[in-house]
């Protein structure tokens, strides 16, 4: 798929409507740059212009900060900041709840100030201006059920976004019993993903994988990457993944849009 | 000798009020041990905060069981007190019912709707009272809630009800006194509550009744006061920090952490190729230390978070760590800050200024594993009722791990190894960020 630079607009004169920031984990995990292809899809087809920072791309520093090296943190988010800076940059739109916190909440703070979205809003924003639209078909009436990101709902209070593109694909949406403001960690938050959890009685993953089969989904529908693996691995452990899927919502509406 | 009550009434008083200003200058002392954060932005903001969480309860009734038993006995408690001022007047001049002859039948309405308070709150605080030792809920019997603790919120609660039903047999001996017409006890008030309780004094003499009166009103009225002096050994603190703890409390998203500024002064004087990396530093200048060690390394609005917490536990009852049995408790965090603030301050107070005394937050309260099990998500300052932060001490303490002492997880210090080297947690190169666009 042909995915254009910052710095190949840029030596063209051409500056893009919004930057996508892929993140490490949409670039690397072989589970995520599925989301990021679907997401790419869907810009593609309601030709919003835009381009990536490619190989000048580098963590937000997020894990970072979450594991006390603060030291850490502020280089990677300078190094970022200046690269974005130097381009002028303007709009992000990202997959990831994690890198989208840092860029809006702690880049300001060094320098850096732009208007940052989570790929489900900034869909949201494309639907509106009827730019993009989701016919109903392939998820018509399948239980879905959405597991909310602590980093998108409780940290920036994004609850909505994501429920309003499931309702739009006709699907029905079933609540867990702890979601929105309420709802459980799936377990990767902090720096978690990375290291083994300490002595318990049980992964939060498969306590969060619990609650969500509690509604008999066909689906789980996620909104970060890291949600998307520990679920994912949540419904192996429980030997399900016949019957459920878990999918991000780009990848449900790329699938919706056959695209 | 006629003014011996008063006398003795004014000294029980005063140092009362002593006692509790010195207690009250203890918790400031200690809370403004804490190192200086900003909170004076958005004042409107902040008042209507404090106005509809504090003073409105507004996050209570996310539980409605425990909320509106709460409600029940913050209305009580507040507008009881208004019956301090008749009995504090009435204790210093020696006069019985002192608003009665000015306020008619008014007064009726408020003696009566002082006793149907009492009532429910009587009733409320036995309900609470068998949720915590009878139905045994579980967020009261984590480990963090053996010894003072468990008994700190029974003894409140014991504590409500003895001065209700002093407040009541009180009323109960005052009615039946008003019926046989003894001049010391004009008509006055209403007793919808304690004519109900009258019958089991009605046996006595009147000098045993004015004695039971008098004693009720006594014991009541001490009881008061004790508890006024207890709060500063107490949980129960929250009755006043609440105010100021949501008044205080952050207003950013809460996924924005606090930014380090020594570390950004020190990253851009790294990055800035104009800097002379031998440039002495200043004489007086001391290397400031990296997040949190101990109690003094936190602000001060943490600080008052833990005198605030009132050991609900509904921080931990959410906190996923916790519900998968981890050692974390975000409110064990909170009343270990506390513990080792009133450590500090009681050497203060000993040996007039604070001494390392070989002790602190870290290791000695709250060990690594608490610290690494954090996922960061946020449930428990989304939770608490009156804007607690426990979180927020977390990644001090974390900071502190790495920063001071390279004390990460091994696995963590691998995925920082990978961003420093690769920009990815992952040890992956970062020439091959955009192969996912050309696969398929």
């Amino acid at each position: 798929m042909h995915v254009p630079t910052l710095a190949a607009l840029s030596a063209e004169g051409k500056k893009p409507e919004v930057l996508f920031w892929v993140g490490c984990a949409g670039s690397f995990d072989e589970r995520a740059k599925k989301i990021t292809k679907s997401f790419v899809k869907i810009l593609q087809k309601a030709g919003v212009s835009f381009a990536v920072l490619g190989t000048e791309e580098s963590c937000t520093g997020d894990p970072a900060k979450r594991s006390g090296n603060e030291f850490l943190f502020q280089m990677q988010a300078m190094a970022n900041i200046e690269v974005m800076n130097a381009y002028e940059v303007t709009r992000i739109v990202t997959t990831c709840p994690h890198c989208f916190n840092t860029l809006k909440n702690e880049y300001p703070a060094l320098g850096g100030q732009y208007e940052v979205m989570h790929h489900t809003t900034f869909i949201n924003t494309l639907l509106k201006e009827e730019r993009f639209s989701i016919s109903g078909a392939t998820f018509k009436g399948k239980r879905i059920t959405y597991h909310d990101p602590c980093y998108l709902g409780r940290a920036n209070q994004v609850y909505e976004a994501p429920r309003a593109l499931i309702q739009k694909l006709d699907a029905e949406l079933v609540e867990m019993k702890n979601c929105k403001s309420k709802g459980l960690c799936c377990g990767a938050g902090g720096a978690q993903m990375f290291k083994e959890p300490e002595k318990g009685d049980k992964d939060i993953n498969i306590e969060r994988t619990e609650q969500a089969m509690e509604t008999q989904p066909e689906i789980i529908a996620a909104a970060c990457p890291f949600c998307n693996t520990m679920m994912s691995d949540g419904v192996k452990n429980k030997e399900k993944e016949g019957q459920v899927q878990v999918q991000d919502i780009a990848e449900l509406i790329s699938k919706a849009e056959d695209l | 000798m006629a003014f011996l009550p008063n006398i003795i009434f004014a000294i029980i008083l005063f140092s009362a009020l002593y006692f509790f200003r010195r207690n009250i200058f203890y918790v400031k002392r200690n809370i403004q041990l804490g190192k200086s954060i900003d909170r004076s932005d958005q004042s409107s903001k902040r008042w209507s905060n404090m106005f509809r969480i504090a003073l409105g309860q507004s996050k209570m009734v996310n539980r409605p069981i425990a909320g509106i038993l709460h409600i029940i006995v913050y209305i009580g408690f507040i507008v009881i007190n208004i019956e301090l001022i008749e009995i504090v007047l009435d204790g210093l001049l020696g006069t019985h019912r002192i608003f009665a002859p000015f306020m008619g039948k008014a007064y009726n309405v408020l003696i009566a709707t002082f006793e149907i308070l009492a009532a429910l709150v009587l009733v409320s605080v036995i309900l609470f009272w068998l949720r915590r030792n009878i139905l045994k809920i579980k967020r009261f019997w984590k480990a963090e809630m053996k010894g003072w603790p468990k008994n700190d919120a029974n003894y409140i609660l014991y504590f409500e009800i003895v001065l209700m039903t002093l407040f009541l047999s009180m009323n109960a001996t005052d009615l039946l006194l008003q019926q046989i017409g003894d001049p010391d006890y004009p008509q006055a008030g209403m007793f919808p509550v304690s004519q109900f309780l009258a019958p089991l004094f009605s046996s006595f003499s009147v000098t045993s009744l004015v004695l039971f009166e008098r004693s009720f009103w006594w014991l009541h009225i001490s009881g008061i006061l004790i508890f006024l002096n207890y709060l500063y050994y107490s949980k129960h603190l929250h009755i006043l920090l609440a105010f100021p703890n949501t008044y205080f409390q952050n207003l950013n998203p809460k996924g924005a952490f606090k930014n380090n500024e020594t570390v950004t002064k020190e990253v851009k004087l790294m990055l800035d190729p104009a800097a002379d990396p031998y440039a002495a530093p200043a004489e007086d200048s001391v290397p400031e230390k990296f997040g949190a060690s101990d109690v003094t390394d936190l602000n001060w609005v943490q600080l008052m978070n833990a005198y605030t917490c009132t050991e609900c536990g509904r921080c931990t009852d959410e906190c996923p760590a916790n519900q998968t049995g981890k050692l974390l408790s975000p409110r064990k965090i909170m009343m270990d800050t506390r513990d080792r603030l009133e450590e500090v301050g009681n050497n203060i107070n000993n040996k007039g200024k604070h001494q390392a005394d070989g002790k602190q937050l870290l290791d000695d309260y709250i060990t690594k594993e608490e610290l690494w099990a954090c996922t960061s998500c946020n449930a428990c300052v989304e939770t608490c009722p009156i804007g607690i932060d426990p979180l927020s001490i977390i990644m001090d303490m974390r900071q502190y791990l790495v920063m001071e002492q390279s004390a990460a997880p091994s696995d963590l210090n691998n995925m920082m190894t990978n961003i420093e080297n690769n920009g990815a947690p992952w040890p992956f190169n970062n020439q091959d960020r955009m192969l996912w666009a050309i696969e398929n």
